[in-house]
């Protein structure tokens, strides 16, 4: 209840950022000490740490400071390496966009995986297989993955919208109908996903072709430019359209929305299109930014990191851009530790990413580590109508 | 047992809510607790009952300080609370319900915690079926229920949470007679209330509490008047200065509208009324008799079963909240925090919360933010909303100028009929007189104004019409010239043309 | 005043749209049902199917033949019924509603096999297994993850961790059993593996209430990272012989322990009385768990503090000591039932051994309406279909993926189309903050 409104807004903005970065920090020590006491050496040193207790300390420096070079090298270290980097936070970004757009309605969009999975099926699909002069393909490819991502999300809103079917439940069987159903139907039964170069026994698509390929500059797929191009739409969205207002409106209090005339149902509905639509466009990233094969593993695990990604990235489109860039320089730097002196396991990354979002889903935690204690132990986000 | 309170004060962050409180309630004495609401009462009785933790200040029982660090120790020195919301698991029986807390054992006798009941029932004559669910028992009876949980307990000291705000005028005299009963056995009773009338049958001392404050105790002999000075602060106007009504054509008809709710129970039976244009048609009853719902039905968030909502020849309770609203219907709704305003958004976004969507404030997809803060500088300016900017969000603001802002949103357009449901419920005095005047304002204006509202005296103060509702009908439509009792055998469902349940 | 207040209490329901809507609803539904099960029937040529009664092919237990397709009609007799029952509106609203649902369901499972295995055209000839005891087997992390589910949401805190207490007990259970030497040490700490995620729980959302669901969500995550990440540390085989730890000597996986007698018991006694302790104990928990919930002290205040922690913490309960209490013991099953991927039958832990299944108990906890034996009812349903993938693999009358999301499917349709709106604990997943 100060009565300096602009100045308690600014000061709360610091807060997030030094919270985030104290989360981050606390996040890469724990893993530091994991890195530090996986290693054989430290182990080794561990037996006399009574007799020399330095070479303990030096030891684990070494390891994970070995560690941490490698990791930052491989993904910022050179052109290339931030070239990949940016590629692969590109899919992150826009799947976080759609998670984060959910978020704000009050939907916990748990689905981003099986929207993904439609998305590069689509994609390929249209890439591969349809006969269309250049950068029309390209743009029907791209399109067919986005309207494929929607369809598959607006399922999960609709049948919100129509019979109440808790959106975290649907979510999760649209996820295994799409991996256990939809991909290995069409990977296993479908002659046109079946790449006839094939020896590899592990059944496969062809990947698209040149002409259905986002353009590059310097390694950097054109791709990236529209994740930020997403990121822009969806602030659009929630701060300055009706449907923004409707969406952050149901999402806070869908009763009172409903009684102001909004109708939940297409706000359900809308933005499960939307997010899927979302989660869509990083399929492209995949299919016609990398020019992967289809196959059962393509996807990995996207879909989930862009929920830690839009939880980072407190359901802000600003937020899931940097979260996600950050969460690709994990995944782009991670394996490169394996290869060094101290051979920690790439692995140890996952451990980081889902300590952040922890932390940051927790000030109080962190405030309470960093000694910084103060009297607000609620979380900053939570607020966001994540609720089931 | 004598309960002493010795400058109890609580903060909260710099507000004081209770300041140096001293009070001091005699064995077998049904004092009464007298404040508006905010005044800072439940606070005070909060703290007694170990669900505060005071700042400073002590409790005394029978002279002996005592600390409450949860409600187990007030419960176990002697003091029960039936709480203004009631404190009973719907899902639950009754029988459970009292065991809860005392299950006497690690495996539940069902069998003995019905027995206990009946005896307590039977010994104070408080009818419940241990058996049944709280969720399907009326909310006379699950006030009996609460009042037995505190029985059970060997409560000797009772603290009643504005106990009557649910009940019949004929319910409260029962509770009255209950409570003169307790007495009786040696009970001490604290009563909270803000209704004079209810204080002055009952009471055997009076301390009134203002701002956080004892500001003065009485005598039940008190008059009215005298009371409402001390609670308030000065002196207080109970009536709403109108001229005559100007009523006009009919603008808002129901026919016929029955509503079942979706536990398949009818809550509205066949309701037809009309609301015309430059009249306050008020909706009296005790809560829970279908005014909720049938309200809901008219800006078409609950669909009716049967029956129809005519506004300018055209049946609304068809199409929902959106078409009813562009047709000219302006809602307050009964609890705001639940259907009046986003907590999280700013008093300007609430400002335009179902207004976003005309031409004034958006511009196809886009929303027109430089339009939508004028209104908000407009509206607060006109309304007097206390907040410290625009950007501030409604959920820190107080409880009157909450009201203000679902107030002004809702005259902010040009309306045919206004619905207002408990228009004034927590709203600070100030802040009731403005709203009252403006809703007579309206009906100048030749709009068609509906209150629905619990408190008698709101209905006095603003209808040129009244109906009654008892067991989801109108029993009956009366001119604001009857008798107060006359009204309260209508609202128990006595007499009336229709009444014939009692 | 009482002979009013009762009028308005004892009112009788009246039929309304959702009523109708929910007839409707069953009458499609049993309709569907029969004229498939009608289809079956009527399409198949030779009424001959051959099943096993027993796990193995062996000298003694041979596939004989019998006549499946008076099975089939068995089954449209039940679903005919269930359909006229539904037809005249009187479906019960209560749990005998729920048994019609289960009868309606087993007969088109049973019509649905025979018809998959009758008149087969390859060379070998596949036969019909009897599915329950693989489902059985295949039960306890379904079971017990629906259970501690169960547990916490009652109790008022939303537990999406299951998958990671399912994978913490899996892991844990594998190196301590093999550090001691001993599946009852592992088992044990497997639970306390799980407790260890209800810890984490417990600590986010209850001591610093972060959103619940979020909790669960990146709980999943970190012990999907911390259990990869932990068995890579492991040393292989050959590196052991250097190092010469423990763990490479894990003790045999549990056995089944036959309960003579009872267990010749025809269809059912191999099911439930020819199985590891760990799944004994799995069929024991959801009577442990509904007796605990509803005739007991501790079961009575975790109900309240999930539907109204206020008025529980009025009477003197602490709220949250009581959601501890629940969240721990929720935790302690359903890591318990994590030990089933690693000391209940492989012995060694794989990356992602739950693979998604806490997510079916997830799922089974709302189907089964966040009772106990509804929930258990659900997760049983789950490990029937996962036992069906197995079996059916070698027919292809139907494609397999289809089998393979049949799970799925049917719980998005059950729970799009009856569950619907259920109501959850009343104050289930939020934070108890005094004010």
């Amino acid at each position: 209840m100060t009565k300096r409104p602009g100045l308690r807004l600014d000061r709360k903005a610091l807060e997030g950022v030094l919270t985030t970065a104290a989360a981050i920090v606390l996040a890469l020590l724990i893993g530091a000490v994991l890195m530090a006491l996986s290693n054989e050496s430290v182990i080794d040193s561990m037996g006399y740490f009574f007799s020399y207790p330095w070479d303990f300390f030096s030891r684990s420096f070494d390891v994970v400071t070995t560690s941490y070079g490698a990791l930052l090298d491989r993904s910022l270290g050179s052109g290339e390496g931030l070239a990949n980097t940016l590629n692969r936070s590109a899919p992150l970004i826009c799947a976080g966009l759609g998670v984060s757009l959910a978020f704000r309605a009050g939907l916990f969009n748990i689905g981003a995986q099986g929207q993904i999975i439609l998305g590069t099926l689509a994609a390929s699909y249209v890439g591969f297989t349809w006969d269309l002069p250049g950068p029309i393909l390209l743009l029907t490819s791209v399109l067919a993955g986005v309207l494929a991502g929607a369809l598959w999300g607006g399922i999960a809103g609709l049948l919100k919208a129509a019979t109440g079917t808790h959106e975290v439940i649907s979510t999760i069987m649209l996820n295994q109908i799409a991996s256990f159903g939809v991909l290995a139907y069409a990977l296993g039964e479908l002659k046109s996903f079946q790449r006839p170069d094939d020896d590899l026994g592990l059944p496969q698509s062809p990947p698209v072709p040149d002409a259905a390929a986002f353009p590059e500059v310097l390694g950097v797929h054109m791709g990236v430019l529209l994740s930020l191009v997403a990121a822009a739409v969806v602030w659009w969205l929630l701060t300055r359209s009706t449907l923004g207002f409707e969406l952050r409106s149901v999402g806070a209090n869908p009763d009172a929305s409903r009684t102001a005339g909004m109708s939940t149902a297409k706000v359900f509905i809308l933005t499960m299109v939307i997010a899927g639509g979302l989660s869509g466009l990083a399929a492209t990233m995949m299919i016609n930014g990398d020019q992967a094969s289809n196959n059962a593993s393509l996807v990995g695990s996207v879909g989930f990191d862009a929920i830690t990604v839009a939880l980072l990235g407190r359901g802000t489109p600003l937020g899931s851009v940097l979260a996600g860039f950050l969460f690709g320089i994990l995944a782009v730097g991670g394996g490169a530790m394996q290869t060094t002196s101290a051979g920690t396991a790439p692995e140890v990354v996952q451990v980081i990413q889902s300590l952040i979002v922890l932390f940051v889903a927790a000030p109080a935690i962190v405030r309470w580590i960093v000694r910084q204690r103060r009297k607000e132990p609620t979380s900053t986000f939570a607020a966001k109508g994540v609720s089931a | 047992m004598q309960l002493q309170i010795q400058g109890l004060t609580r903060r909260f962050g710099d507000f004081v809510a209770n300041d140096a409180i001293d009070l001091t309630i005699e064995p077998g004495e049904i004092h009464c607790l007298l404040g508006e609401n905010g005044a800072g009462k439940s606070t005070l009785m909060n703290m007694l009952y170990g669900l505060l933790e005071p700042s400073e200040g002590q409790i005394l029982l029978d002279g002996e300080p005592v600390t409450f660090a949860s409600p187990k120790d007030a419960i176990n020195a002697g003091i029960g609370m039936v709480h203004q919301h009631f404190m009973l698991v719907p899902v639950f029986t009754v029988a459970e319900n009292v065991m809860l807390g005392r299950e006497g054992g690690p495996v539940l006798n069902r069998g003995a915690a019905a027995q206990r009941v009946r005896d307590l029932s039977d010994r104070y004559g408080l009818r419940v079926d241990p058996k049944a669910l709280v969720e399907d028992i009326p909310v006379g009876v699950q006030q009996r229920v609460e009042i037995l949980k505190a029985l059970a307990n060997d409560a000797k000291v009772l603290i009643l949470d504005e106990p009557t705000a649910v009940l019949t005028p004929q319910e409260i005299d029962e509770l009255m007679g209950i409570m003169r009963e307790l007495k009786a056995q040696g009970t001490s009773i604290i009563f909270i209330t803000h209704k004079l009338r209810e204080v002055k049958a009952v009471g055997d001392r009076i301390s009134v509490i203002r701002r956080g404050k004892i500001v003065g105790t009485a005598e039940p002999t008190a008059t009215e008047a005298e009371l409402a000075e001390m609670m308030v602060g000065r002196a207080v106007k109970l009536t709403v200065d109108k001229d005559a009504a100007e009523v006009g054509a009919p603008v808002l008809e129901a026919r016929n509208i029955t509503i079942i709710d979706p536990r398949g129970h009818e809550v509205v039976k066949d309701v037809s009324f009309e609301a015309r244009a430059g009249e306050v048609l008020g909706i009296a009853g005790v809560q829970g008799n279908g005014q909720t719902e049938l309200i809901k039905s008219l800006l078409g968030l609950i669909r009716p079963s049967a029956g129809e909502i005519m506004l300018d020849g055209d049946d609304i309770g068809r199409y929902g909240p959106r078409r009813s609203l562009e047709a000219g219907i302006g809602y307050i709704p009964e609890d705001r925090s639940h259907d009046g305003y986003v907590s999280s958004f700013s008093v300007r976004e609430n400002l335009v919360l179902d207004l976003y969507r005309s031409p004034e404030f958006s511009n196809g997809p886009a929303l027109k933010l430089a339009e939508i803060e004028r209104n908000a500088d407009d509206r607060i300016q006109e309304f007097d909303i206390r907040t410290t900017s625009r950007e501030t969000p409604v959920g820190s603001l107080s409880g009157g100028n909450q009201q203000k802002v679902v107030v002004a949103r809702e005259f902010s357009r040009p309306l045919k009929v206004l619905i207002a449901s408990q228009p004034t419920r927590g709203v600070d005095v100030g802040s009731i007189e403005f709203i009252h005047k403006r809703i007579i304002a309206e009906r100048d204006r030749g709009t068609a104004v509906i209150i629905v509202s619990t408190e008698l005296d709101e209905i006095f103060a603003l209808a040129d019409r009244i109906a009654v509702m008892y067991d989801g009908r109108i029993v009956d439509t009366v001119s604001p010239d009857i008798e107060r009792e006359q009204i309260g055998l209508l609202m128990a469902g006595a007499g009336g043309a229709e009444g014939g349940a009692a | 005043m009482s002979t009013t207040t009762t009028v308005t209490a004892s009112e009788k329901p009246v039929r309304d749209r959702t009523d109708k809507l929910r007839q409707i609803k069953l009458v499609v539904a049993f309709g569907i049902v029969w004229v498939l099960v009608l289809m079956m029937a009527l399409s198949i040529d030779n009424s001959q199917v051959l099943f096993l009664n027993a796990d193995e092919l062996s000298k003694e237990h041979q596939p004989e033949p019998f006549n499946g397709l008076r099975l089939v009609w068995i089954g449209f007799a039940i679903v005919s019924i269930a359909l006229v029952v539904a037809v005249i509106n009187r479906i019960p609203r209560n749990g005998w509603a729920m048994l019609i649902h289960v009868a309606v369901g087993l007969s088109f499972y049973a019509a649905f096999t025979v018809w998959y295995y009758a008149d087969q055209t390859a060379a070998v000839e596949a036969w019909i297994t009897n599915p329950l005891p693989s489902m059985v087997k295949y039960c306890p992390p379904l079971v017990l993850g629906a259970l501690a589910g169960v547990v916490c949401e009652r109790a008022g805190v939303i537990n999406i961790a299951i998958e990671a207490q399912l994978l913490m007990g899996a892991f844990f259970g594998a190196v301590v059993s093999a550090l001691a030497y001993s599946n009852g040490v592992g088992m044990i700490a497997a639970s306390l593996a799980g407790v260890v995620v209800a810890l984490m729980l417990g600590l986010f959302s209850l001591r610093y209430h972060v959103d619940q669901v979020v909790v669960g969500v990146v709980l999943i995550a970190l012990a999907l990272g911390l259990t990869t990440f932990l068995r890579g540390q492991i040393p292989t085989e050959q590196e052991n012989a250097h190092l010469n730890t423990l763990l490479s000597d894990s003790p045999d996986p549990l056995t089944p322990i036959e309960i003579p007698g009872l267990s010749s018991i025809p269809v059912l006694g191999r099911a439930l009385f020819n199985q590891s302790i760990l799944v004994y104990l799995a069929l024991l928990a959801p009577f442990l768990v509904w007796f605990l919930l509803y005739q007991t002290r501790w079961g009575l205040r975790v109900r309240a503090v999930g539907e109204h922690p206020k008025a529980a913490d009025t009477v003197g309960i602490r709220v949250n000591r009581v959601r501890w209490q629940a969240i721990l013991f929720g935790g302690a099953l359903a890591g318990l039932g994590g030990a089933f991927y690693t000391v209940g039958s492989s012995g060694s832990f794989n990356d992602n051994a739950a693979n998604g299944q806490g997510f079916m108990a997830l799922a089974a906890v709302i189907m089964g309406r966040w009772h106990p034996v509804g929930a258990t009812m659900a997760a049983l349903f789950f490990a029937l279909t996962a036992a069906m993938k197995d079996d059916f693999g070698l027919v292809t009358k139907v494609p397999s993926e289809l089998i393979a999301i049949a799970p799925y499917l049917a719980t998005l349709i059950a729970v799009a189309g009856f569950v619907g709106r259920v109501r959850p604990p009343a104050a289930d997943g939020q934070p108890y903050v005094k004010d």
